[in-house]
């Protein structure tokens, strides 16, 4: 058996006197796509802001093997993890390449400068990207920056790519194309971890799956086997499921 | 008041102004990429000049010792953190950045009696005295505290500014200096003469500013401390680590600070506290900028010149006032026109 990519082992966040996670634990097999869905506030954001080193946690965070905790973010970025946050935080008044170039500058200030081809890479899987290349972030539309922000994090070759809501806002067409490519990047060997409110979307692109609800793990499986749980379909598919 | 007289004040204000120009764009370089307002900025200039003084003079100057002395406390708490965390592996580039390095520089300073060289060999030891006091005091006050607000982190420039003044005072006295002049040509343009030095001021800052420009516009460096200034979360994300940001910052804030003063060395005598009142007048020019516009600032700066060389004639008593006055309508002013931007989304 290979060691999984991500290994959470009773994680728990704490804002103030508030625990906002209890006791998670979850896995993330490499090339594997993993979700974790579950409605507002069930602390998707904070387990993902957790796993990043961006809020302090308890419990045993292992990534590729290796325990990291009290790990500072540039060192997880450094190792292969890399966060698509809920609010994109591109650089705004930054053209659409330099927000690419900044998503290498690890790996540029670890001494490999192939960052020209990676960004063809990118471009290859967003083509859009590479019509805006000298547009600056801030006056994209928001599937445009949706891409950006992804294609960003791809800049930093990741091992395990997690995203925050990238259906966030977006309009139904837009997210369909989103979920594609992340369903591709698949392919490229990359681990994904995927939290989301639109389930269904979520669920058919996943491997297993993870519900989240106010700040524990509710249910775990196989994603085919979450989407049929009556549970799953009466509370986050909804009338959409009775349909199928 | 004749032609001749408005002129001279007018190449005065220049000169100046383009001193208060690079002191804001530093000003505003440190508040937008740490939101520190550094009001110590006008002690790297006096730093610059008097480290220049003293080695003309034939003495060693003190910041040598505070550069070294900076050095050994920042390695010991970074040793200490790199011990408990168990990252030995940090060690080496604290050994090498705040012990090699600074003992390096104080080595080449005793041995090679810099009275004795050339100018321009001079000034890049002093430059090399001065400049790494920015990392290390960005490492001991500022990084400590880099998630304050901005209101702490300005209580926390006040501290450093009366040190770094303190200090000045021990290691250089309450005498002025003047050094010696970059170059004594004298050029006759119809009325006006201009000197040597005043050319070496607009040049070297006009050099530096497009240096920062290519810099900030061109290297991944700089934009890392442009995304830092634009979005701190997002730049951490990326591997842009504050540490870095912050240092790097401090670094080039400094060397802006200590070539300032040693441009303006030879023009005007300058004290243990003048940085103060220079920094001042650079902050004014910053804030016409808001904080965060570098052409704003640049312009500001000279606005300031002008209005400081022009209020010296009709009413030097109160020059200082008239300039400082300024940030009233200024103020005023930004607040009607400026409006709040939300963050996007």
């Amino acid at each position: 058996m290979t060691t999984p990519i991500l290994e959470i082992n009773e994680l728990c966040v704490s804002y103030g006197k508030v625990e906002a996670l209890h006791h998670i634990n979850l896995k993330v097999e490499a090339g594997q796509i993993v979700t974790v869905i579950g409605p507002n506030g069930a602390g998707k954001t904070t387990l993902l802001g957790a796993i990043m080193g961006l809020l302090p946690s308890k419990g045993d965070i292992v990534f590729q093997g290796e325990v990291q905790n009290d790990i500072e973010v540039e060192h997880l970025v450094a190792m292969g993890m890399t966060l698509v946050p809920e609010k994109r935080e591109l650089f705004g008044e930054m053209s659409v390449e330099d927000n690419l170039l900044l998503g290498a500058f690890q790996r540029y200030r670890h001494g490999e400068r192939d960052e020209g081809k990676t960004m063809d890479q990118v471009f290859a899987t967003f083509p859009r990207l590479k019509e805006r290349r000298t547009q600056l972030a801030g006056t994209l539309s928001g599937g445009e920056r949706q891409m950006l922000a992804v294609g960003r994090a791809l800049m930093a070759k990741p091992k395990l790519l997690m995203l925050d809501e990238p259906s966030l806002g977006l309009a139904p067409l837009i997210v369909r194309e989103i979920f594609h490519i992340i369903a591709d990047l698949k392919k490229t060997g990359v681990a994904i971890l995927l939290v989301e409110q639109n389930a269904r979307a979520a669920l058919q692109i996943a491997d297993t799956g993870y519900v989240l609800e106010t700040g524990s793990v509710a249910l775990e499986g196989e994603s085919r086997a979450l989407a049929d749980d009556p549970r799953v379909v009466e509370t986050y598919l909804g009338l959409g499921g009775k349909k199928k | 008041m004749d032609l001749q007289i408005a002129l001279l004040l007018g190449q005065d204000g220049i000169v100046n102004g383009a001193i208060y120009a690079l002191l804001a764009l530093a000003l505003v370089l440190v508040f937008t990429v740490t939101r520190v307002i550094f009001i110590p900025q006008g002690e790297f200039v006096a730093y610059g000049a008097l480290t220049l003084a003293a080695f003309q003079a034939g003495k060693t100057p003190g910041t040598l010792w505070l550069m070294l002395g900076a050095g050994v406390l920042v390695a010991l708490i970074d040793t200490f953190k790199a011990v408990r965390s168990g990252s030995l592996v940090r060690l080496k580039r604290i050994v090498l950045w705040d012990l090699v390095l600074p003992g390096a520089v104080a080595g080449l300073v005793l041995w090679l009696e810099p009275g004795r060289l050339p100018l321009a060999a001079q000034v890049v030891l002093a430059l090399a005295i001065v400049v790494p006091l920015g990392p290390m005091i960005y490492r001991l006050a500022y990084q400590p505290l880099a998630g304050a607000s901005v209101l702490v982190l300005l209580i926390v420039s006040v501290a450093v500014h009366w040190a770094l003044v303190g200090l000045g005072l021990l290691f250089f006295g309450a005498e002025g200096s003047r050094t010696t002049p970059f170059s004594d040509a004298q050029f006759n343009l119809g009325m006006l003469t201009i000197n040597g030095q005043t050319l070496w001021v607009l040049g070297a800052s006009a050099a530096l500013i497009v240096a920062l420009y290519l810099f900030f516009g061109r290297s991944l460096y700089g934009k890392a401390l442009r995304a830092t200034a634009i979005n701190r979360v997002g730049a951490r994300l990326m591997g842009i680590s504050t540490t870095m940001a912050g240092k790097l910052t401090f670094t080039l804030a400094a060397m802006i600070g200590a070539l300032s003063g040693i441009l303006v060395a030879p023009i005007t005598t300058v004290y243990y506290d003048t940085g103060f009142l220079v920094g001042l007048k650079g902050f004014v020019a910053a804030i016409i900028a808001g904080l965060v516009s570098y052409p704003l600032a640049a312009a500001g700066a000279i606005l300031v010149g002008l209005l400081e060389a022009f209020s010296s004639f009709w009413a030097s008593a109160f020059k200082e006032v008239i300039v400082f006055t300024l940030i009233i309508p200024v103020l005023i002013w930004r607040s009607l026109t400026s409006h709040h931007v939300e963050e996007e989304e």
